[in-house]
């Protein structure tokens, strides 16, 4: 009993601790004349996994992509509403992306490491943001590397091509490769939906360690991968958010119909 | 029972007559790659004899006996290191703009309609283009440097049209994460897009100037007087190139047969230079083919 | 903490503030538009020119007389400009090669794209590029000590230099450019109207002549139109075995010379800028340019509605 108590002592005093990072307000966004989002409102908390969940073209993709602005890659794309980033709004004006992105960094739906050795893979966001020291380049790929629990399957090749990796080592080269900057918020676009069951585990045990450091947004269309590594939850249906909770109550107990029947398997 | 002996001669006449036209075919197609095997083999019987190393490092003359084309093979030289950098420096960029910043607007397909056009136009105009703007309006008289300009303009579409290619055989996802890691859109393009569309670039690029190293007409048209030229030593002077000898030589053969020769061996060089630079495009395009 | 190593993140923020990136990223379009500008330029550059000394032209030379005489002698005594002569020999010439060309040419692009097998065509293939890559002065020196001397065995009457062994050689340098355009033109039929017709019983003869010919029809007349364009448009072969004579005559024995050869013999002589002769030059440029874009436009429309159709 006392235990208990101690525990929740303890939760209570994280979520206190624990500031919004990243809080999207009424987000509307369209592709042309379609309407993608409808008044998406989030908050995510520093050093919490956030998982969204969704059937395919529920819009998870979109909102993930627009909370680093990739999603302004298609000119079609039209947005109001505010994604606050540390209480500034990312879609004002002065906001460069560029900064955002350093900040908010990605990790893709297929492994996309550039076609150059494992060294450069890495050094390539610091390389790009005006380091140029070889000493700290090494430390930098190093720690990266072994943050992402790369280090020693690379370790004696790093001069090598990083299309010779395995698709499972070439998804951890893209998330060193995106911790190698030190960003704040990771986002991660179905990370594991092209890997097999094994480097699938391996990413998942990732995210709880990369959480001790980071705050991560993970979309996928797994809901047991949602369950086993998030700590909040959304369920995302026809561009708007159902249900946003934390990840126990969401899957033990939906307050919504359409969040039980997508969970229970009933659609989707 | 005679219907069926007539549709079975009826048969048997449709598949002779495609026998037959497809033996005509295959025998049409042949024409053509025989009298690619008579030119050279011709070329080769005239010229193989007057080929050696004199030849190669003699200068000019009138005497056929003492001909030879050491300052026509550094005229080329020089002519390629005007030609190479200008292409290469006018291709890429005008392929990069079209690709990666103006693309789908009317800017666009403005330039891109202008330079399929210009691909068209008979290479003798190009001449009466340098002969007016670099020959006479700047004043370069028939220099290496007014060839090489003119020359240049020629094979520019060739170097774009491959580089815009190999520009847009860069996967989407390449930029992607490129962007993803808050590179900006020029970082991208030169650490990403470039890197990784060279080997394209590459081989229009060696196409292009083995277009430039064969031309013969802007040249003639810029004026190239027909002398016994010295050995050019800087960009500025006079200068004769493969091509121009070959068609200098084959003119006054009327005058003196001997030259007839001298014009093959010369085309047994020249062709030996096209063939290298080919097999390099080659090499280079097939060491390099995709690897995502 | 993550960032234990401060010193990279305050590196990274540093960077982001710099002014200078952000002025390459305005300045790299402005610079890579100029390099793009500048075929535009060339264009210009060729019309302004083609223009304007064909304009110094018009102004002593009657308009009628130079598209109506069949006199051309520019180094006379009394020197006349009628375009006549070279029209025709350009005329003339690319017939000659058209006959060789498209005959040939198409043929091959049947056999490469309905008949070849894939080692076949792995093999013919790279030779028609070879065929496509000699330098055309190399096939004037082919028509003019080769084909000539040959011809003349079967036409004695046949000149040293002459309109039809330039013609023939051109048609050969051309086979790959109709072959290659028609052979994409055909194999771009979907291969299920091919394997309708098959299965139908038609030979593959049947199904080239009345099924993937018709289909690809608008690529193959295109491949023809940009054959003549460039037949017209072609020098050396015709400067070097047509020769220079400035005959009005249909008799392919006889030499004829050409708009492109004119202009190159004209300015590897010495007509000094300022002379009629000169200007003669740019009206004859003029023409041709006219003519080969014309075609070229041609051509370009045909294979545009060529590529709605599927």
């Amino acid at each position: 009993m006392i235990q208990l108590m101690e525990k929740e002592d303890a939760a209570t005093a994280a979520d206190q601790r624990n500031e919004i990072v990243l809080d999207t307000r009424e987000l509307n966004l369209w592709y042309g004349p379609e309407q993608a989002l409808k008044n998406i409102a989030l908050q995510m908390s520093e050093k919490q996994v956030t998982a969204i969940i969704g059937p395919s073209g529920c819009g998870k993709s979109t909102y993930i992509k627009s909370l680093n602005r990739m999603v302004e890659m298609n000119p079609l794309v039209r947005i109001t509403g505010q994604v606050m980033f540390k209480k500034r709004n990312i879609f004002h004006k002065n906001y460069s992306v560029e900064e955002l992105r350093t900040q908010v960094g990605m990790v893709f739906q297929k492994p996309n490491p550039f076609p150059k050795s494992i060294y450069e893979n890495v050094a390539y966001g610091p390389r790009i943001h005006g380091i140029r020291k070889k000493k700290l380049l090494d430390e930098i790929v190093e720690k990266s590397l072994r943050d992402a629990a790369l280090w020693d399957e690379v370790k004696d090749r790093l001069n090598e091509n990083a299309y010779g990796l395995s698709g499972g080592q070439q998804q951890r080269l893209c998330i060193a490769r995106t911790l190698s900057i030190e960003p704040e918020v990771i986002l991660m676009d179905e990370p594991t939906s092209a890997l097999d069951p094994i480097s699938t585990l391996k990413i998942e045990e990732l995210v709880q360690e990369l959480k001790q450091d980071y705050t991560i947004v993970i979309v996928t269309h797994n809901m047991q991968q949602a369950a086993r590594v998030s700590d909040q939850t959304a369920f995302f249906l026809n561009g708007e958010v159902v249900e946003f909770n934390d990840t126990v109550t969401l899957f033990s107990n939906p307050n919504d119909q359409r969040t039980e029947d997508y969970i229970t398997g009933r659609f989707g | 029972m005679k219907q069926n002996t007539d549709q079975m001669n009826r048969m048997k006449q449709r598949l002779l007559l495609n026998n037959l036209m497809k033996h005509s075919f295959l025998f049409l197609t042949l024409i053509a790659l025989a009298v690619l095997v008579i030119l050279i083999v011709q070329v080769f019987t005239q010229g193989i004899g007057w080929l050696d190393w004199n030849f190669l490092t003699s200068k000019l003359s009138l005497n056929p006996d003492r001909a030879g084309i050491l300052g026509v093979i550094v005229g080329t030289i020089l002519l390629m290191v005007v030609v190479g950098p200008v292409t290469m420096l006018l291709g890429i960029c005008t392929a990069i703009y079209l690709e990666e910043y103006a693309k789908k607007g009317r800017v666009h397909s403005f330039i891109q309609t202008n330079i399929s056009n210009l691909a068209g136009v008979p290479s003798v105009i190009f001449g009466l283009l340098g002969l007016t703007v670099f020959s006479r309006m700047f004043n370069l008289g028939s220099s290496i440097v007014a060839g090489g300009l003119t020359m240049s303009l020629l094979v520019l579409p060739i170097v774009v049209v491959a580089s815009q290619e190999a520009i847009r055989a860069v996967p989407q996802f390449l930029r992607e994460a490129s962007y993803g890691m808050g590179a900006t859109k020029w970082q991208t393009i030169r650490r990403i897009v470039l890197p990784a569309s060279l080997p394209g670039i590459l081989t229009g690029m060696i196409l292009s100037l083995s277009r430039a190293i064969g031309e013969t007409a802007p040249l003639v048209v810029l004026g190239i007087p027909v002398l016994i030229m010295p050995v050019p030593d800087s960009l500025m002077d006079d200068f004769t190139a493969l091509p121009i000898q070959i068609y200098y030589w084959t003119l006054d053969a009327v005058l003196t047969a001997e030259y007839a020769n001298l014009a093959a061996a010369t085309i047994i060089v020249l062709l030996i230079v096209l063939f290298i630079m080919n097999s390099a495009a080659i090499f280079i395009r097939n060491k390099f083919q995709k690897r995502y | 903490m993550a960032n234990n190593n401060l010193g990279v993140k305050e590196q990274i923020q540093q960077n982001l503030q710099k002014r200078n990136k952000r002025l390459m990223e305005k300045a790299v379009p402005l610079l890579l538009f100029t390099a793009a500008f500048i075929s535009v330029l060339t264009t210009i550059g060729i019309v302004l020119t083609l223009v304007f000394d064909t304009f110094q032209f018009f102004r002593k030379v009657p308009f009628w007389e130079f598209f109506t005489s069949t006199d051309l002698s520019p180094l006379g005594k009394d020197p006349s400009f009628g375009i006549l002569p070279l029209i025709n020999g350009t005329i003339i010439s690319s017939l000659i090669a058209m006959c060789v060309a498209i005959p040939i040419g198409l043929t091959s692009a049947i056999y490469l794209s309905e008949y070849a097998t894939d080692r076949v065509r792995k093999l013919v293939k790279p030779m028609m590029e070879v065929l496509a890559g000699i330098p055309t002065i190399v096939y004037g020196f082919f028509a003019y000590s080769f084909v000539t001397p040959i011809l003349t065995y079967i036409i004695p009457d046949l000149g040293a230099k002459n309109v039809l062994s330039p013609g023939i050689v051109m048609g050969i340098m051309i086979i790959p450019l109709v072959a290659s355009l028609s052979e994409d033109a055909m194999s771009s039929v979907p291969n299920s109207m091919r394997e309708g017709a098959l299965a139908l019983g038609a030979t593959r003869f049947e199904v080239t002549l009345k099924v993937i010919i018709p289909a690809a029809i608008s690529g193959i007349i295109a491949s023809f139109v940009l054959a003549v364009s460039r037949a017209i448009g072609e020098t050396m072969i015709v400067t070097i075995a047509s020769g220079s004579s400035k005959n009005f005559t249909f008799d392919i024995t006889e030499s004829m010379q050409t708009m492109t050869a004119y202009i190159v013999e004209f300015t590897s002589g010495d007509a000094g800028s300022g002379t009629v002769g000169y200007y003669s030059l740019y009206a004859v440029g003029f023409t041709l340019f006219f003519f080969t874009l014309i075609m070229n436009l041609i051509a370009q429309y045909i294979s545009r509605k060529f590529r709605e159709a599927y």
